[in-house]
């Protein structure tokens, strides 16, 4: 077909001008995140709604998190956006042939965006984890959803073990009745429902973001992005703030109830 | 910008090889990120959706022939009504329009060589398939009954194929949301010089209201089936009352999103209608700017009024009031929308062709549906009609009076464009009668039945109701046909249908300014456009000339000036 003059090499057929191939993605980014908002918003409503419903429940759970946990991950999340943010600053100044070494952009061009997004990337491996800890100790101990609750270890023969009470006595879960019976809330196993619903759904899209990590990164190392061209880095940025900012909201949601 | 340069006329004699052959062989279909040919792929799929949740419907009517077992055991009948609900909506209605027809005419009435991000576009067909895949596995080894709706907590205790139903409609809504990011990026992005917003076609405007919607309340719905899979594998405890969830929480996500989706369903049909009644009526549309803004007012309004479906299912008294208040506010942007139709026709220059008699069954029958939709949301009286047949009436006349009519004509207005043939308009009037009449017998009994109180989904029924199902069912036979008539039609069109001309509708609209059969890139040169797509009055004679080109001899008055 004859495209000979249609423009540069990064310029798919169907634009006219690589202004409008960028301003497209970006728009088509923003579209997409404002649809992983409202995906996101009925967990934040059943929130809202099971925490109105059983406060005592939500705030007894809060207390079986480990917020030292849910700090470090949200300090590395933020570290991460901030290097993703480099790295889309690095890609848009670009290789600057034929000036000196001295005078270059600090920070800028290819090699630069690769260290950037390599950071990036072992941040978010960090958070998960830090997140597969936190996991596999609430499934050892049997802070879990629904009807898995209080079974130590996932044996589902053993009802509520050793560990299990002692895990609750340190939250201060357990209420003695007069005949020595201790109970916990009932509805924790809701909170261990949401909790378990918000943060995995979340870390589904930090596993998403690490793959786009990877590709992106290939792309980068085989010359792809210039100053001229670099919307991918770009849009995957705006993807990365925005499993950021969830999470800016699930840690005090979940982990500082009280 | 070049602002005298008139819109491009059609190219004389089609100099190269038409989007249906400029490539051949399988891999050039399956591959291809043509957005005509993606298009063309997402109507053989809903169509094939369209006949499958059809022979349910016959299925369904033909059991309530007569009182007690007909046809099925009871619980075999649920899984079909289930089946006919699942397939019509999620696999058929909601992409029929936007998906298939949006896809093959929006690039090309906004004057531009594809939509905007073409991969995604051919992504999200592919997910389609997945998703209908997975739905009609879990149809075929399993065992859904739970209705289209999934209500809780008898899904969540029902047999473990509805994770399979449900996963399915979850991948299928990822498709509508990214067609629906595709469209709005490819409306703000991608217009021809010359086509600002004032100047967009109709069509178009009722594609961006339908995108608006999809993107913003399908992942609501993806959301509530992925929690409503959560409940039953991890039993989180959101919906199940047992764990202490609320089972009504699941009806106020499931219809945040599914009352939109009823416009997601609904808009496109009205876009549609409003093309055809502009061409057939060769006249401006009466108040361009209003019928616009009526779609995206619809597709706002239409995220408020989700309530309206939950007013038995115990909400507090002062929610339902606002609920059917914000009800109302639904007829307006809707009635604009009709007297605006009825305006257009007025003095036009009418002529009855196939998809103008759709169109017109559109607007008769829409304005029922809509009007009984009134009755509904009026709290007392829904208390009466809730869960009976008059609803399952109403929505039966806005979804297939309403948006099915609209498909078929803009299927019967486009075909000459889409395949380069034309088909017989004396069968497609036959079947037309057929459809009308039958659609109409089927469910205007239903009314009647409802508001005798006869409950919907029943299986079995009291010998009182017999004859007007009997009624009922005698008239989906009769629109059964008609489709069978429009299906022989469209095939005799296919194998042995006139060639035709590029304009065979002599219509000012963008997307017959180009050739039949279109170029690959929508338009030989890129077009600049200069007036609007329903100015008639400045169209040239030329424009207008309903042969083909090599015809066509300019009249004295044209020649003089």
């Amino acid at each position: 077909m004859a495209h000979a003059d249609h423009g540069p090499k990064y310029l798919a057929h169907h634009f006219d001008t690589p202004k409008q191939q960028f301003e497209s993605a970006k728009l088509g980014m923003w579209l997409f995140l404002a649809q992983e908002i409202l995906f996101f918003s009925g967990l934040f409503v059943a929130y809202g709604v099971f925490r109105t419903w059983y406060p005592e429940s939500f705030s007894v759970g809060s207390h079986l998190l480990d917020w030292k946990m849910g700090a470090l991950n949200t300090v590395v999340l933020l570290f991460s956006s901030f290097t993703a943010a480099m790295a889309v600053r690095a890609a848009q100044i670009g290789e600057q042939t034929g000036v000196p070494e001295k005078d270059q952009h600090k920070l800028g061009g290819r090699k630069w965006t690769s260290i950037f997004l390599i950071i990036t990337f072992f941040c978010a491996a960090g958070f998960m984890v830090v997140k597969y800890l936190e996991y596999s100790h609430k499934i050892h101990v049997g802070t879990l959803p629904g009807q898995f609750f209080g079974h130590p270890g996932f044996d589902m023969a053993s009802v509520a073990g050793a560990e299990f009470y002692e895990e609750m006595e340190k939250a201060g879960a357990l209420a003695y009745e007069s005949g020595g019976h201790a109970t916990v809330p009932f509805h924790l196993r809701t909170f261990f429902g949401i909790y378990f619903v918000m943060t995995g759904l979340h870390g589904i899209h930090v596993l998403i973001g690490m793959g786009l990590l990877l590709w992106i990164l290939k792309r980068n190392a085989s010359g792809e992005f210039s100053a001229e061209y670099n919307t991918p880095v770009d849009i995957f940025a705006l993807y990365w703030h925005l499993v950021d900012l969830i999470w800016i909201f699930l840690f005090p949601l979940l982990y500082l109830i009280d | 910008m070049t602002a005298e340069v008139a819109p491009q006329p059609h190219a004389h004699a089609p100099t190269g090889e038409g989007y249906l052959t400029h490539e051949r062989g399988l891999k050039s279909w399956l591959f291809t990120l043509d957005h005509k040919r993606i298009g063309l792929m997402y109507l053989g799929s809903v169509l094939l959706a369209f006949l499958l949740g059809g022979i349910m419907a016959l299925l369904v009517r033909a059991e309530l022939l007569f009182p007690g077992e007909t046809l099925m055991e009871a619980d075999t009948y649920n899984q079909v009504f289930t089946l006919h609900g699942a397939i019509m909506v999620f696999l058929f209605i909601i992409p029929s329009i936007p998906a298939a027809l949006g896809n093959f005419f929006l690039p090309i009435m906004l004057g531009t060589k594809d939509v905007a991000f073409p991969r995604l576009n051919l992504g999200s067909f592919y997910i389609y398939c997945l998703g209908a895949i997975v739905a009609i596995v879990a149809i075929v080894i399993g065992h859904v009954d739970t209705g289209w709706t999934f209500y809780t907590p008898y899904s969540a205790r029902a047999d473990s194929s509805v994770i399979w139903m449900t996963s399915g409609a979850f991948i299928l809504g990822f498709s509508s949301i990214l067609t629906g990011v595709n469209f709005i990026a490819t409306v703000h992005k991608m217009r021809a010089p010359g086509l600002h917003w004032k100047r967009l076609p109709l069509f178009i405007w009722g594609m961006y209201a339908t995108s608006v919607i999809q993107v913003l309340a399908t992942p609501v719905l993806a959301i509530t089936l992925f929690l409503l899979m959560m409940e039953k594998t991890l039993t989180v405890g959101i919906f199940d009352p047992a764990l202490g969830g609320d089972p009504v929480l699941f009806q106020h996500f499931f219809w945040f999103y599914s009352h939109p989706a009823v416009y997601i369903m609904i808009l496109p049909g009205m876009a549609i209608v409003n093309e055809v009644i502009a061409t057939f009526s060769h006249r401006k549309i009466f108040g361009y700017m209003f019928v616009a803004m009526s779609s995206i007012s619809l597709a706002l309004v239409g995220f408020l009024v989700w309530g309206h479906h939950m007013f038995t299912a115990g909400m507090s008294e002062y929610a339902t009031m606002v609920f059917s208040a914000l009800t109302f506010l639904v007829a307006i942007p809707s009635g604009v929308k009709v007297f605006n139709w009825v305006a257009t026709l007025y003095q036009g220059s009418i002529s009855f062709k196939s998809p103008m008699l759709y169109s017109l069954g559109f607007i008769a029958l829409f304005t029922i549906g809509g009007l009984t939709g009134l009755f509904l949301g009026i709290l007392s009286v829904d208390i009466h009609l809730h869960d009976t047949y008059f609803v399952v009436a109403h929505f039966h006349y806005v979804m297939v009076g309403g948006t099915v009519f609209g498909f078929v004509s803009g299927l019967h207005y486009w075909w000459p464009k889409m395949t380069g043939k034309m088909y017989s308009e004396k069968l497609a009037r036959v079947a037309f009668v057929f459809v009308f009449v039958g659609f109409n017998v089927t469910f205007f009994s239903q009314f009647v039945l409802g508001s005798q109180g006869m409950p919907r989904r029943y299986y079995d029924y009291l010998d009182q109701f017999q004859p007007l199902h009997m009624t009922s069912s005698g008239g989906a036979f009769i629109l059964g046909f008609g489709f069978l008539i429009m299906l022989f039609m469209f095939v005799k069109s296919l194998v042995s249908g006139e060639k035709a001309p590029p304009n065979p509708w002599s219509s000012a609209g963008y997307e017959w300014m180009t050739t039949t059969p279109i170029h690959p890139h929508n338009f030989a040169e890129p077009p600049v456009m200069t007036r609007g797509p329903y100015d008639y009055h400045l169209c040239t004679e030329e424009e207008l000339f309903p042969g083909f080109p090599e015809d066509f001899k300019p009249s004295e008055k044209a020649a003089k000036a």
